[in-house]
Order: C-alpha cells, then sequence, then structure tokens
C-alpha cells in the first residue's frame, strides 16, 4: 500500500492487532481519518492527513519539519488517532510515567 | 498480442511463447494444482485474466489503484550497508513497505536466545525511531535442536534405519524446547516494544516443526490478547516426518493452505503466510496459476489476514536471487486479482 507515503503502517496495524481483513482494516482506517478507502494509498491526499494529525510522514528534505510529528511522537498520535494498541507507545508511557 | 510474447520460467530464465502457448500454462499449472490439493480448478474468467496479465510484454504489471494490498516482511535489508536500524529506515522512508522486520543474521529462535538482550536493545531503539510497524523475526527450524547443532537425537538419521519410534520422540522432544525458545524470545521482543513476532517457515521440519509454531502461538496469545502474531509457512504441504501430531484434534502432515490457516487462527495468529512453491521447470505463468489454485480455498473461508509469500522460489516468484521484476509484479498482481489476498 505504500507504508509511510500513504496509509499502509496504518492498515497494517489494523491488521496485526485486530486480525482485521484487508476491506474491514481499511474501512476502519478511513473512516477514522475522515476520508475513503481509495484515499487511503493516495499519497498526495494521505501526505496531508498524516501531517495535520501528527501521523508521521517521510521527512524528504524539501518538506522536513520539526513541526511534524515522527516516529515515537507520531505513533502517540496514531494509538490515539485509530484507538489501537501501540507497544511502544505503551511501554514509552510506563517508562516516563514518573517513580 | 499475437507473437512471441518474453515471459520467464521458474529459474528466472527469459523465453518467447504466444499468447496460445501461455494460456496452455495457465490451464495446465491451474490443472497442476486442482489435481496435487484435491481443490476445484480455477474457473474460466480466472484463467482468461491470468491470460491478460501474462500475455503483455509491459516491464511491469500492477493492481488497480485502490485495490493495493499490505506488504509485510520478513527480515528487511541487506546488513551490509549501515547499522540494521538504517536498514530498517531505508525500508520505511525509501522502499515504503507498509511493515519492516529487525532479525538477526542467524535466523532462527535457538541462536537467538544468547544474544537475546543486544537483539531487544536494538529493537527499543528503532521502535523510537520509525513509525511503521516493526516485528522481530526467526524460524522456529526445528533441526536445530538436533545432534550435532542440538541435544535431541538427530531424527533424519533414525528415520532411513527404521527406528521410527525413537524418530518420532525425539521429535516430540524438541518441540518442547523449540516452543520455550519460542516464547521467551517473544516475550522478551515484547518487552522490547515490538509490534509482532513472526514465526517464519513454520513447517520446514515437518509436522513437529508446524506444531512447535502453533503451540509457541498459542502461549503467547494467551499473555498478550493484542499483540501482532505473524506466522508464514515454509512450503505448500506439512510434510509428516513424524505423522501422527496433531493441533485441537486435526493431524498436521497433510495439511495444505486452508487447514494449515484454520489452524494457524485457532491458535491465536493475526496474519497467516501460504507458501506454495515455484517448479523452476516450468513457467511463471504455470507456477502462478498452480498458486492460485492452491491457496483460493484459504483465501475463500480466512478467518485472519492471508498474506501470501511471495519472493524467492515461492507464490510463483522465480527461484532467483535477483528476481525480474516483470516475473514478480505479474506474480503479485495475480495473486491479488484472483485471491483477494489481504497482504503478501
Amino acid at each position: 500500500m505504500g507504508g509511510l507515503r500513504t496509509a499502509g503502517d496504518l492498515v497494517a496495524r489494523m491488521q496485526l492487532t485486530r486480525k482485521m481483513r484487508l476491506p474491514e482494516a481499511k474501512a476502519y482506517v478511513a473512516e477514522k481519518l475522515g476520508v475513503t478507502p481509495a484515499d487511503l494509498s493516495d499519497p498526495v491526499v494521505m501526505s496531508d492527513v498524516r501531517r495535520e494529525r501528527g501521523l508521521g510522514t517521510i521527512p524528504t528534505e524539501d518538506t522536513a519539519s520539526v513541526a511534524d510529528a515522527l516516529a515515537i511522537e507520531a505513533k502517540v498520535n496514531i494509538a490515539r488517532e485509530l484507538d489501537v494498541p501501540v507497544r511502544s507507545v505503551e511501554r514509552f508511557r510506563a517508562l516516563t510515567g514518573g517513580r | 498480442m499475437d507473437g512471441p510474447i518474453p515471459t520467464r520460467m521458474g529459474d528466472g530464465s527469459l523465453v518467447r511463447m504466444t499468447r496460445a502457448e501461455i494460456e496452455a500454462e495457465i490451464l495446465a499449472g491451474a490443472e497442476a494444482g486442482a489435481k496435487r490439493a484435491k481443490v476445484e480448478p480455477l474457473g474460466e474468467d480466472e484463467v482468461a485474466h491470468l491470460v491478460d496479465i501474462f500475455a503483455s510484454a509491459a516491464r511491469f504489471s500492477a493492481v488497480d489503484i485502490g485495490d493495493e494490498v499490505i506488504l509485510s516482511s520478513d527480515g528487511v535489508g541487506s546488513q551490509d550497508t549501515g547499522s540494521r536500524i538504517t536498514d530498517l529506515q531505508n525500508y520505511e522512508q525509501t522502499v515504503c513497505t507498509d511493515t519492516v522486520e529487525l532479525y538477526h543474521h542467524d535466523y532462527s529462535y535457538k541462536p537467538i536466545k544468547p544474544v537475546l538482550p543486544f537483539e531487544q536493545e536494538i529493537m527499543r531503539q528503532t521502535q523510537l525511531l520509525l513509525t511503521v510497524p516493526v516485528q522481530y523475526g526467526a524460524m522456529p527450524d526445528l533441526g536445530r535442536y538436533t545432534v550435532p547443532d542440538g541435544p535431541i537425537p538427530n531424527w533424519s538419521q533414525l528415520l532411513p534405519l527404521g527406528r521410527i519410534d525413537e524418530a518420532r520422540a525425539a521429535q516430540e522432544e524438541a518441540v518442547e524446547l523449540a516452543v520455550d525458545d519460542i516464547v521467551y524470545v517473544a516475550e522478551g521482543m515484547y518487552e522490547a516494544g515490538a509490534d509482532a513476532i513472526n514465526l517464519d517457515t513454520a513447517g520446514a521440519a515437518g509436522d513437529a516443526d508446524f506444531l512447535a509454531a502453533l503451540r509457541a502461538i498459542e502461549r503467547i496469545r494467551a499473555k498478550h490478547p493484542d499483540w501482532g502474531i505473524q506466522i508464514g509457512m515454509a512450503s505448500e504441504f506439512v510434510l509428516g516426518m513424524h505423522g501422527e501430531l496433531e493441533y485441537d484434534g486435526v493431524r498436521l502432515a497433510g495439511l495444505w493452505p486452508a487447514g494449515q490457516m484454520r489452524l494457524a487462527a485457532k491458535a491465536g495468529a493475526s496474519i497467516f503466510g501460504p507458501a506454495i512453491n515455484v517448479n523452476t521447470g516450468k513457467t511463471v505463468a504455470w507456477n502462478v496459476a498452480r498458486t492460485c489454485t492452491i491457496v483460493k480455498p484459504c483465501t475463500d473461508a480466512a478467518e485472519i489476514p492471508v498474506h501470501l509469500n511471495g519472493g524467492m522460489g515461492v507464490g510463483g516468484v522465480p527461484m532467483h536471487a535477483l528476481p525480474p521484476v516483470d516475473a514478480v509484479s505479474r506474480a503479485s498482481r495475480a495473486c491479488v486479482d484472483l485471491l483477494k489476498i489481504d497482504g503478501l
């Protein structure tokens, strides 16, 4: 599907954590992000959606900005926006929650 | 196009055939798959679609816009051009696969056990730097537990001597050790923040190898209900090296993809990956038709996502270290179009 260029990683998370088959996983992610399932594989649409929602994008030299969430920052947002467990986010919170 | 059309053999070599010859190859491959796996043959529309794909002279073939599937990965990167983390970042940002997989060069769970802390540290750092799901993968590789690499008598040596009971006992003992090792590594990776664990080439050593994978998945799932667990098979058919092993009352020896998938789902896997072996003496068209025929009952009945193994020597892709993109794209597209798979 194009991974970080589009929404492939997000759909993959629904397969891994919720065992959703592809049409269901696409429909779920599309509904959560306010786009159509067809939009999910369009890099032009998804780069804007991902940037606006802080879901991580390809950090090219022409478009990279430290104001954009990436990696663990983006995954915190992914877990919230998709209501999906992200193991590294759980771990991050557990280790930074204060002792 | 009526003239000779460039097409590939299962070893990757280029040949030229007419459209009629390609159609004959597809029909023969489908028939071979139906006969071997005792499943229904492909329908006329399906055959016609495969002919259209393979009778093209284009360098590349692709699914329609909007029909893209998930590309999950077993070990990504060569580990020869920078660090392992760099490899994964390249795959995320340049190759743009939908998931990536951290792996150890010695891609089996047994040898990973003594170096787990080092693997965990790489996974922890990777998780801070990547956005896409990062899983950890290795093979159950039951043979590793046999003499001289392990403590168990080697059943491959016992079987030709007719020492069947001893061979079976050895395999059963190896299963217990393998399950413990797989679960141990999986727990370590869960702790390190991995998004999933992958059991690759399950069944490579036969039915006992597949049983080890299923039991390990069951134990992992019991403890982690929401974690990703991917299982990929080694070959199309579970070989009965033991012959009498069962899971959930189902004998494992002789299982084809549909049966394999049901047990993987029962054990708790998130994603199941059938693997259909390539015959290098036949065309890619023949191999893909055979693949689609054998896998169709699996995807029709799928309870969990199915990611067909599509790579060197499986899923119709030529058995070559550098499989030509014309063959890979045709095989991938054909399988997505016909099987409605959830990924590759």
